[in-house]
């Protein structure tokens, strides 16, 4: 008998709280994509779990989804970094006080 | 679904592996004062999930998280830390706001309870069963029904997901991209540089000749 659904879904659930931590915590840009990349991840396990626990190919099919739209959001979110390093020579979040109005 | 399962024990092993693995990579990540030490562990967290993909079954799935997250995601990552030179330690134990850290960490034991405590009183797993197909039909490998539910009920999602894709790289191309005016004054600072310092390949091969 395989791995109870319920604990992988408490590990995903784990998982996408320390992604979150991260991201409140931390101040690196860089570091902060990352931390949405471990949400991204948790998002993808619990996917695949409900797939498998309801025996429904839609979960795997949405995951295959995710990868593509967190592949355009990493290069679009490093195009953007590059562009402020560029002025700024710095990749901390809170530089970018200078954004407000 | 809280039926009592006993699994077994390779399965169990390979579970509690994976789990120490991803839930040690993302503490990696997020206490790394190193933004590479940071890529390279959650390299090690998506790898752990991909183990737990192939636990599930979701084969390629978890060839796809390798090739395109381990793969690609983490070395565009890296090519970026690398390429900006910002891979020098940062100070994480000073705090510009005051009480952010007990707020945060409050918030995320509130909301982890609290999906925990809503998965448990909805039983985990509710609906309907196979409503988008069956994942696994006898005889076919995954690949196979994944890809027929990719190129026949999600084949619009997938069309669109390729706009989405070039989309992205268009505007990654245009971020990315120094302004005109800037180029030109960079140019112009090179033509100033003093000439004898200027040692190009083409210069090179005519002193080697």
């Amino acid at each position: 008998m395989s791995i109870p659904g319920e604990w992988y879904l408490i590990l995903a659930a784990a998982l996408f709280t320390i992604g979150a931590l991260g991201l409140l915590l931390r101040r690196n840009v860089l570091v902060m994509f990352m931390c949405i990349e471990l949400m991204l991840n948790a998002a993808n396990l619990t996917f695949v779990t409900f797939s498998r626990m309801l025996g429904d190919i839609g979960g795997q099919v949405i995951v295959f989804f995710v990868l593509v739209v967190a592949a355009a959001e990493v290069v679009v979110g490093l195009g953007i970094v590059v562009a402020i390093f560029r002025r700024r020579a710095n990749t901390s979040a809170d530089d970018l006080h200078i954004l407000k109005g | 679904m809280l039926a009592t399962v006993h699994p077994t024990i390779p399965d169990a092993a390979t579970f509690a592996l994976s789990a120490a693995i991803i839930i040690g990579g993302a503490f990696g990540v997020i206490t790394s004062r190193n933004a590479v030490h940071a890529a390279l562990s959650l390299v090690l967290t998506l790898f752990g999930v991909a183990v737990l993909f192939i636990e599930q079954q979701a084969d390629f799935l978890a060839v796809v998280q390798v090739i395109v997250y381990a793969g690609a995601i983490v070395v565009l990552f890296l090519f970026v830390i690398m390429f900006l030179g910002v891979d020098r330690r940062e100070d994480i134990a000073h705090e510009p706001l005051r009480g952010q850290r007990p707020m945060a960490f409050a918030l995320i034991v509130v909301a982890l309870g609290g999906v925990i405590a809503l998965g448990v009183g909805a039983h985990w797993a509710t609906g309907a069963h196979a409503v988008a197909g069956p994942s696994h039909l006898a005889g076919h490998p995954n690949v196979y029904v994944l890809g027929k539910s990719v190129f026949t009920t999600y084949l619009f999602a997938f069309e669109a997901t390729a706009a989405l894709l070039v989309i992205a790289v268009v505007g990654a191309v245009v971020l990315a991209r120094r302004p005109r005016m800037e180029e030109k004054a960079e140019d112009t600072e090179r033509e100033e540089e003093p000439a004898g310092v200027a040692t190009g390949p083409s210069e090179r091969e005519e002193a080697a000749e």
